[in-house]
């Protein structure tokens, strides 16, 4: 068990450094120097050149990229061009934003596309189980954005139930992390309703009607249980999907987490902020990959753990 | 059921790989397409939206540039069917000018992604090794950004721009191709004409040029058809961000974006381009559902 939690651990570093990489050469990458894209669009020609010495900008390539190591592992990230705050102090509780809305989105997600998933293979191919996947094909095919505006026009607008962006309560947090999840309750859906089926026409399952459990019984002891695994792979792999979707959701409900934050920073050309938000996702979501694996090592029996 | 019925034993020639020719064949494609149910509405609705993109200029009613500013934000009506945007601007006729730019985004970057990715994943599988190992721990890293985020890390370094969108939407595409390209080429690395090939001294440019991509052009094309959707999905949400298509292009995401100011007095000019593009990843994600099945090399003749 210990080498298998080592031997995963190892073979995360390699995408770490290559994100780090990527992240580095973003400052190099955007056209015109560098020093100039840091020091701001309204600098000297003496500012300049006295960014280009903080930064080491006239040293080897391969040395600023250490540098910029060394520093992001302090959480070093430098200073925010428009505030003048340090990047971390701007990020810190954006990133807890970030995470609470896909934490409950996935929630969200996991739990309705749990319940839908039973209904659809209880009533198989009845109305039930096709409006259900009519609505799970919907859900799949829709962009957030556009979800997120219906929401807003429909309960914040017309029913006037929930209010429309900002989050300083927990009704705040209703749409966005509907919006949010409903792609991915619509695949939680299809997978478990898929895993369901194939689960309830097995032998033991039979087994189990023939000894006179009733169909609710047999579906939640003898049927859930075992189509479950699949699913805990599909929520790993779309923990994923949720950290890069949330951009897209932040933005629509001016939700203050970190992917409004790229968006915002981008278009005022702050690129420390850019850089370290695009890190801290990616590490975030390197290290969800790895708890899944974990997770799913530990309970599934046939896994290789040696 | 045996797979040996639908396995093909004979060596494919060159000159007509993978699609069916002749006109039994093609019966063939569509008896199978057919089984699958939702595959004819999807391929409907596609076929309607890629005739918008084609004949854009000919069915639109009227200018999508003309701004008329006597009657902002015009619900639908008779003349208007789906009302005016808040310049003005007849909405239908932005909405078709839109499925254009919406199905160039989705066509031109999927096409990019797998004229990239699928050599990459076809040379990872054949020759194994060090360069598969180099090549996967490259993928690795593109897919350690999640869902759009490399997308944008890419449009912010490039700039703002449709073109820019169709290249980074691509390269965020890249890995999906590699990844199916390489696991279909290592499957295929097993079967005996593919030994036969090499026992008979073909170079190995040729065997993966003539053996192995014609026989995973199947499931390329079923990825392809799904990665359209997604692609259109991630391009629209991108000018949606404003890192997309600029102001006065009749983009559908950009369309929404400047038009949710609004939307609150005239819910219209969000609603319509939104059920666009909605359609339109229905349309293809319904559409490749019947793919699948006639495409697949195992699904039994009907």
């Amino acid at each position: 068990m210990f080498h298998f939690i080592i031997r995963r651990i190892i073979f995360a570093i390699p995408a770490l450094i290559g994100v780090s990489i990527v992240v580095f050469l973003m400052l190099h990458a955007t056209p015109g120097d560098p020093a100039q894209v840091v020091a701001g669009p309204e600098a000297t020609a003496a500012d300049i050149e006295n960014v280009r010495k903080s930064l080491g900008l006239d040293r080897p390539i391969v040395e600023q990229y250490l540098h910029f190591v060394g520093r992001a592992v302090t959480g070093d990230f430098g200073v925010s061009f428009k505030t003048g705050r340090t990047v971390v102090e701007e990020i810190g509780h954006r990133y807890l934003n970030t995470l609470q809305l896909a934490g409950a989105a996935m929630l969200f997600a996991v739990v309705v596309g749990i319940v839908s998933g039973v209904l659809c293979a209880a009533f198989k191919y009845r109305a039930l189980d096709n409006i259900i996947l009519v609505l799970s094909l919907i859900g799949i095919s829709a962009p957030a954005f556009f979800v997120g505006l219906v929401l807003m026009i429909v309960f914040s607008v017309q029913l006037g139930w929930l209010p429309l962006t900002g989050n300083d309560s927990w009704l705040h947090l209703i749409l966005p992390c509907v919006t949010l999840g409903l792609a991915n309750a619509a695949i939680i859906a299809r997978v478990m309703r898929a895993r369901l089926i194939e689960t309830l026409d097995s032998d033991y399952v039979r087994t189990a009607y023939a000894k006179g459990l009733s169909g609710f019984r047999v579906i939640t002891r003898h049927g859930l249980r075992n189509a479950l695994m699949p699913v805990i792979t599909v929520v790993g792999l779309q923990m994923g999907y949720l950290l890069g979707g949330a951009v897209i959701t932040e933005t629509v409900f001016s939700w203050p987490g970190l992917g409004r934050l790229i968006i915002q920073s981008i278009s005022s050309r702050d690129l420390p902020l850019v850089q370290a938000s695009v890190l801290l996702i990616a590490v975030t979501f390197v290290i969800i990959n790895l708890l899944t694996d974990l997770l799913y090592g530990l309970v599934d029996p046939r896994v290789e753990v040696a | 059921m045996s797979f040996t019925e639908n396995v093909d034993t004979t060596v494919p020639s060159a000159a007509e790989p993978f699609k069916p020719q002749r006109s039994s064949e093609w019966a063939r494609f569509w008896k199978k397409f057919r089984r699958s149910k939702p595959a004819l509405p999807g391929g409907i609705i596609v076929a309607i939206i890629v005739f918008c993109g084609l004949f854009a200029p000919w069915i639109a009613p009227y200018d999508p540039f003309r701004p008329e500013f006597g009657a902002m934000l015009e619900g639908p009506s008779w003349a208007h069917l789906f009302g005016r945007d808040e310049l003005g601007r007849d909405l239908l006729s932005r909405v078709i000018h839109g499925a254009r730019i919406s199905l160039l985004e989705g066509v031109l970057s999927v096409a990019l992604a797998m004229s990239v990715g699928v050599p990459l994943g076809v040379v990872a599988a054949f020759f194994g090794g060090k360069l598969d190992i180099v090549l996967m721990r490259v993928i690795d890293v593109m897919l350690a950004f999640p869902g759009v985020l490399l997308a944008i890390v890419i449009v912010s370094i490039l700039g703002p721009s449709l073109t820019n969108t169709m290249i980074a939407v691509a390269v965020y595409t890249i890995p999906i191709f590699t990844r199916i390209a390489r696991s279909a080429t290592l499957a295929l690395m097993k079967e005996p004409y593919i030994e036969a090939a090499r026992s008979m001294g073909m170079r190995n440019g040729r065997i993966m040029l003539r053996h192995i991509l014609p026989n995973i052009t199947g499931e390329i094309t079923v990825m392809a058809t799904l990665r359209i959707g997604i692609a259109v999905l991630t391009a629209s949400s991108l000018s949606f961000l404003g890192l997309g298509a600029q102001a006065p292009t009749p983009e559908w995401g950009s369309m929404l974006a400047s038009g949710r100011n609004y939307m609150l007095i005239a819910p219209h000019i969000v609603i319509f381009p939104g059920l666009a593009i909605l359609f339109l990843v229905l349309g293809l994600n319904l559409l490749q559902d019947g793919l699948r099945i006639a495409l697949d090399p195992k699904s039994v003749d009907p």
